[in-house]
């Protein structure tokens, strides 16, 4: 029954991410969604590699073992929070521009552009 | 010639070394001589790439191998390196976006010259043309998503360039929040793939295809989000903030990074799904976002009063055409006859209205960079008679506007027939709506030229002068590129486009240079 377990968090943490994203006024809080729907995405990556009782992938630490976890989807994860880590510094820098220039973190007010 | 091999390597290594060197030329004669030979350079090289294309059929090249060409190294089943893998439609991007880079490139020179931290933009430009580049080579599916996310995080910071405008910074959020989640579901989408087929590569997930649930969600998240990076309606809303916000030498190549979306969802859908897709859902719903982009945004161009968000949705409507005629292809991909009779003419139309739809684009932004260059304004309502001031670039606008209207004999008009011709045959309120996008096309384009270049001279603007030579070097290569491509349509169909469109619909010979023939 664990066995499905990881994927049902998956789904929890990229709904409440989306759900922030879609929903919620406060910038800060749409990037603490954007950051979820990340974790979400490398969390289901790691999980697509795992295999019960499977050691680590590396041959020269990992001894007498018959199964490994699959060490693709960790190299793909690595480069996914690597590539995360610097769109959320992006964005926080740009929030903090936005709230220089409007004084406020409410998107409804951050309505310059339209049309 | 031996070094030629490692053409697809330096098509990637050359822009990136440009842009990580950059930061360390201040010196403003430096830097421009670094901008202005490296990015020739990538374009020298895209060039040779494409000709090499054109002789010898799908270059492979194994990244990281003992040997450039061993796909599938001892036996094994499946290829475990990044491979990059450019076939004529790659090669045809590449080549396009390449030279709007170039273009791009030269304009900014002197833009540049107002600002501080030009360095920096250098560098950033350097990274979008390698993600741009990347994107339209690579043979993997998580690279892919590597290079769309290097391309993505590039062009934030550049629509953002000018920081002390609000706008700006807007723009440049809304465009990061839409295309992160974009990207974060084609990762999603890759998971999923690899989870089916243990493979990351294109050809390796093509060949073991088979159309489960699993692959159809797969395929859901990769239309929806290539759909909304390359700004299809309904997803349209972060084009005309960013392209209107962005330097124009930034939303002249920003078109071209965004058609690098378009190809991914091209490639995946024929290269990878291709003859696995059993419904013509697919197909449909690419048309229903061409139809929708092309009417809608043009519509909201018409009454649009600052010229480059006017010319912004112009994009969203045109990158329509290419949706429409490559989707048209896609529905008549499992019939053979349909194929013959009016698919293959549907994408050769669809491919050369990007090629086209590159160029008189590019060329437009920068005109409407030129007009703010000079007269410090884009607002319709109080521009007029620069044609006096400005005679270069009027000619450059006339152009472009005749190319965008599908005005004979200008390039679009050519796409756009092949266009109407063949959608003609799948619905005929397809090609009504075409036609009726084009004439709102024109519509608003007369506007633009009748209230920025005719008209009485204004007193306000007496001392607007032509723009610096560089800027005018930089709009007369795509000029070049407009009147070749307008004059020589034989040449450009079957030199050009003919086997970017044949290299899409040829799924087995895409699987075949990777996997081999045997197995």
């Amino acid at each position: 029954m664990t066995g499905n377990l990881p994927f049902v968090v998956v789904g929890l943490l990229f709904a409440i991410g989306m759900a922030l994203i879609l929903f919620d006024k406060n910038l800060i809080k749409i990037a603490i969604g954007v950051s979820m729907v990340e974790a979400a995405t490398n969390l289901f990556l790691i999980v697509l590699g795992y295999r019960t009782g499977g050691s680590i992938p590396v041959y020269t630490l990992a001894g007498e073992v018959k199964r490994m976890v699959l060490p693709t989807p960790q190299a793909l994860t690595l480069t996914a929070i690597v590539i995360g880590v610097a769109t959320t510094a992006l964005m926080l820098s740009l929030i903090m521009l936005l709230y220089r220039y409007y004084g406020t973190l409410d998107v409804r007010e951050i309505r310059r552009l339209r049309g | 010639m031996n070094w030629q091999i490692h053409l697809p390597a330096l098509l990637i290594a050359v822009p990136l070394l440009g842009a990580f060197a950059a930061p360390a030329f201040a010196n403003r004669r430096l830097r421009d001589v670094w901008f202005t030979v490296m990015i020739a350079a990538t374009t020298v090289i895209a060039f040779l790439l494409w000709r090499r294309v054109g002789a010898e059929g799908i270059v492979v090249y194994v990244m990281g191998g003992e040997n450039w060409h061993l796909t599938l190294p001892s036996g094994m089943r499946l290829p475990i390196r990044i491979i990059m893998e450019v076939d004529a439609f790659s090669a045809f991007m590449a080549l396009s976006g390449s030279i709007v880079s170039f273009a791009g490139a030269i304009f900014s020179l002197r833009f540049l010259d107002r600002t501080t931290g030009g360095e920096k933009f250098v560098a950033l430009y350097f990274l979008l043309t390698a993600g741009m580049l990347g994107m339209e080579t690579t043979g993997d599916l998580f690279n892919f998503f590597v290079f769309l996310e290097i391309a993505s995080v590039a062009s934030y910071g550049l629509i953002a360039f000018w920081r002390n405008t609000p706008e700006a910074i807007e723009a440049s959020f809304k465009y990061m929040l839409l295309s992160t989640i974009a990207a974060l579901m084609v990762l999603i989408g890759v998971g999923i793939l690899y989870g089916r087929y243990g493979a990351l590569n294109m050809a390796a997930i093509a060949k073991s295809m088979q159309l489960g649930l699993p692959e159809k969600v797969a395929l859901a998240l990769f239309v929806a989000a290539l759909a909304m990076k390359c700004g299809a309606v309904p997803l349209h809303m972060w084009v005309p903030d960013a392209y209107s916000q962005a330097p124009a030498g930034i939303s002249c190549f920003l078109v071209s990074v965004s058609q690098a979306s378009l190809y991914g969802l091209f490639r995946i859908s024929f290269s990878v799904y291709g003859r696995a897709l059993d419904t013509p859902a697919v197909a449909w719903i690419i048309i229903v976002f061409g139809i929708l982009s092309m009417f809608i945004a043009v519509v909201m161009a018409v009454i649009q009063k600052e010229v480059k968000r006017l010319m912004a949705y112009h994009a969203v409507s045109q990158t329509g055409y290419m949706l429409l005629g490559v989707g048209v292809g896609l529905l008549a991909l499992a019939h053979p006859q349909a194929m013959s009779e009016y698919g293959f003419t549907a994408m050769q139309g669809g491919i050369f209205h990007i090629i086209n739809h590159a160029m008189y684009k590019g060329l437009l932004f920068l005109t409407a960079g030129s007009i703010f260059y000079a007269s410090g304004t884009l607002d319709l309502n109080r521009l007029g008679g620069l044609a006096r001031n400005m005679p270069y670039t009027t000619v450059m606008f006339v152009v472009s506007a005749a190319a965008i209207a599908g005005l004979p004999p200008v390039n679009g008009f050519v796409s756009k027939l092949l266009v109407y011709e063949s959608s003609f045959a799948v619905h005929p309120i397809l090609t009504v709506m075409a036609l009726v996008t084009s004439i709102l096309t024109l519509a608003s384009f007369v506007k633009v030229f009748q209230s920025a270049f005719l008209g009485p001279a204004r007193a306000r603007f007496s001392e607007v002068r032509e723009v610096p030579r560089s800027m005018l070097v930089g709009m007369t290569v795509l000029l070049v590129a407009i009147l070749w491509l307008s004059f020589m349509p034989t040449w450009s169909l079957s030199r050009l486009v003919g086997p970017a469109a044949q290299a899409l619909v040829d799924q087995a010979g895409y699987i075949e240079a990777v996997m081999g023939s045997g197995l």
